[in-house]
């Protein structure tokens, strides 16, 4: 074991399924020459050349669309955007395209083609550059939703991501390319399956779920509650599409209380579909309502302060997880 | 009667008579497929929006005429006919309109969404321009490969107003990809003139801003745009870059079945009408001595023979079964 960075799990993610399949490309902003605006893809233009690694205009209908179209002749594309909010002026292309051609075309054309890059809020971007588009990309069928919070998981979903036969969609955080954190050595091969959520920590008096963002601050509200005695369980989903039911439904059905900690607005949010689901398998199991934290249902203020409002932190989590425990 | 004619898969390999009464030929299979569809739609047989190609046979047959069997075809939503000329069969296509599992895309796409992969045919786009990156990334592919196979792109002159429209052109132009994007110019998006939709006078112009070159092709005039489009794709693959043609044409029918059309006059589209590119066309070749009105008959009753057949078979195929509802939502099964 030894430790990096989120950003640098996602750099070696590319990197060995470049090295391991020469249909693999990374096409994006800034991604070459540059090396990424993020930094992301550090390194890779010079290991692999501009056949392979390419700067695009700014143009993101275009490019993710030529990835999409390069893919229905067997290539396997890496789109970055340079965040999620830019995707929305592609999302013809990555909802349209990507997702129906399988079913239009009878069948015959299937999209092997990873969407990626940061998600979700960072720091004082306004309203236009905050998007936390999971609810968004998960409401069409066809596409998987990975939502990583860990570089372990960075590392091992993206790079079942560009192997998976489908478009799926890889949803990173810029507030968590810098964390570092345990991984196997580079000999091993990591690959972490699509629609496993993982148990961060064991308890039996309330589940949080979480994902991407929102897991740090699961887990430090779970600390927290520790010394309150209260033993919080936390569920990281780590992909929203396909959605893990069964542990989600088995969790709750140990602790029979339940707090969903999402990053996006709560209104048709991922929280909104999983108290759906919870309440439909296990509603006998329920001691209290299902709650949500969630950002506020305003666009993004650029103030801090405000913006702080907006966001779920780990106090909004506790006072949820106080509120199922009529605490 | 003649046995059926095989569609030549690759027409430009027929020796030059019989190459020239293919692409007769194969108008015709295309006029008398959709005069079969549009009765059907009438009776109520096919759903949803079924937009007619009547008047424009000659851009799709000349155009795929020009090409490599191999090179990849891309079109809009008015799509039978080049899924037609490309090589499918009219049961398949028929069979797709009537929503059945034996269609080209299994009953699962429509008249807007006919797809041929055996044919490198890779549909059928629905959205106006959308389909333009896409086939910038057909052609990425096959330069990504070293292959010299080029991408044919067809669209309305509607699309050239979209972002994706520009988008694609760039980035083609940028990077120097063997596509040629084909402008069917038939005057109307739906029921817009084009001169009341687009800045430029002539559709051909919108290559300019991208370094790209252009050529404009007469749409009624079936060799014209075969010449055209081989032109512009032996240049192609000698130096892979995009290249830009508008066919000038014209559509009979309106936009879509549901559409009368009221957006023109009648002297317009009987003008229109005495350039039909099946009639022209014919009548070259009889003043040519290439063909006779005997020969000319045969031709047409096995087109409609064939489109009847289509319907028959169409009629008597079975949809999918309500248990695959889930298997094309992706391709290793998952389902949500």
């Amino acid at each position: 074991m030894r430790e990096i960075s989120y950003r640098q799990a996602l750099n070696e993610a590319m990197e060995e399924e470049m090295m391991r399949d020469p249909d693999v490309f990374l096409i994006g902003e800034e991604v070459a020459e540059y090396n990424g605006a993020y930094k992301v893809s550090q390194g890779l233009l010079e290991k692999f050349g501009p056949k392979r690694v390419l700067d695009t205009p700014i143009s993101e209908a275009g490019f993710a669309g030529l990835g999409i179209g390069a893919a229905m002749v067997g290539l396997r594309p890496i789109v970055e955007f340079m965040t999620f909010s830019f995707s929305l002026v592609a999302f013809d292309q990555v909802v349209n395209n990507a997702p129906n051609m399988l079913i239009m075309s009878g069948g015959q054309f299937n999209i092997p083609i990873v969407f990626r890059g940061p998600n979700g809020p960072a720091h004082q971007l306004g309203a236009t550059h905050s998007h936390a588009t999971e609810p968004l990309y998960s409401n069409f069928p066809g596409l998987k939703v990975a939502v990583p919070a860990t570089p372990r998981d960075a590392k091992g979903l993206l790079k079942t991501a560009i192997r998976d036969d489908n478009p799926v969609l890889v949803l990173e955080s810029e507030l968590l390319y810098n964390i570092a954190g345990p991984i196997e050595d580079k000999e091993v091969e990591l690959l972490i399956p699509l629609g496993k959520a993982e148990l961060k920590r064991e308890g039996v008096d309330v589940t949080i779920i979480c994902y991407a963002q929102t897991v740090r601050m699961a887990l430090a509200a779970a600390e927290y509650l520790a010394k309150q005695g209260i033993q919080a369980e936390v569920l990281d989903l780590r992909s929203i599409k396909p959605l893990d039911r069964e542990t989600i439904i088995s969790s709750v059905s140990k602790t029979h209380r339940c707090v969903i900690a999402e990053q996006n607005k709560p209104f048709c949010g991922i929280g909104a579909e999983i108290a759906f689901q919870v309440q439909r398998e296990i509603f006998d199991e329920l001691d209290a309502p299902v709650l949500r934290v969630a950002q506020e249902e305003v666009p993004m203020p650029y103030n801090e302060r405000l913006e702080a409002a907006v966001l779920p932190s780990q106090e909004k989590i506790i006072e949820a997880v106080y509120q199922v425990c009529y605490l | 009667m003649p046995a059926t004619i095989p569609v030549e898969k690759d027409a430009t390999k027929l020796p030059g008579l019989e190459r020239e009464l293919h692409l007769l030929y194969q108008m015709l299979l295309i006029r008398r497929f959709e005069e079969r569809a549009s009765q059907a739609y009438q009776q109520q047989k096919i759903g949803g929006f079924c937009h007619l190609y009547i008047g424009q046979e000659a851009v799709a047959v000349g155009a795929l005429a020009a090409a490599r069997q191999d090179d990849y075809v891309i079109t809009a939503y008015r799509d039978h006919a080049h899924v037609i000329a490309r090589g499918a069969s009219l049961n398949a296509c028929m069979a797709e309109l009537l929503g059945k599992a034996t269609g080209c895309s299994r009953g699962l796409g429509g008249s807007m969404h006919f797809f041929d992969r055996a044919n490198h045919m890779y549909g059928g786009h629905a959205i106006v321009g959308g389909h333009l990156p896409l086939a910038s990334g057909l052609a990425f592919a096959s330069k990504y490969r070293g292959e010299d196979r080029c991408t044919l792109c067809f669209l309305g002159d509607g699309a050239i107003n979209q972002g994706a429209f520009h988008e694609a052109f760039n980035l083609s132009a940028l990077w120097k990809l063997p596509v040629a994007f084909i402008c069917e110019n038939n005057l109307f998006g739906m029921g817009t003139h084009v001169a009341r939709a687009a800045s430029v006078k002539e559709v051909a112009t919108r290559a300019k801003g991208y370094d790209m070159p252009s050529m404009i092709a007469d749409g009624m005039d079936v060799r014209h745009m075969r010449d055209t489009v081989y032109t512009a794709l032996q240049a192609m693959r000698k130096k892979p870059h995009p290249f830009f043609i508008e066919a000038r044409t014209y559509r009979y029918r309106g936009h879509s079945m549901s559409d009368p059309a009221t957006y023109r006059t009648k002297e317009e589209l009987e003008k229109y009408k005495q350039e039909d590119p099946i009639a022209d066309f014919k009548a070259i070749l009889l003043s040519e001595g290439k063909l006779d009105e005997t020969k000319f008959q045969e031709l047409d009753r096995e087109a409609k023979r064939l489109s009847a057949e289509a319907m028959r078979f169409a009629e008597e195929s079975s949809e999918l079964p309500l248990e695959d509802l889930h298997k094309y939502t992706f391709v290793d099964g998952a389902d949500r």
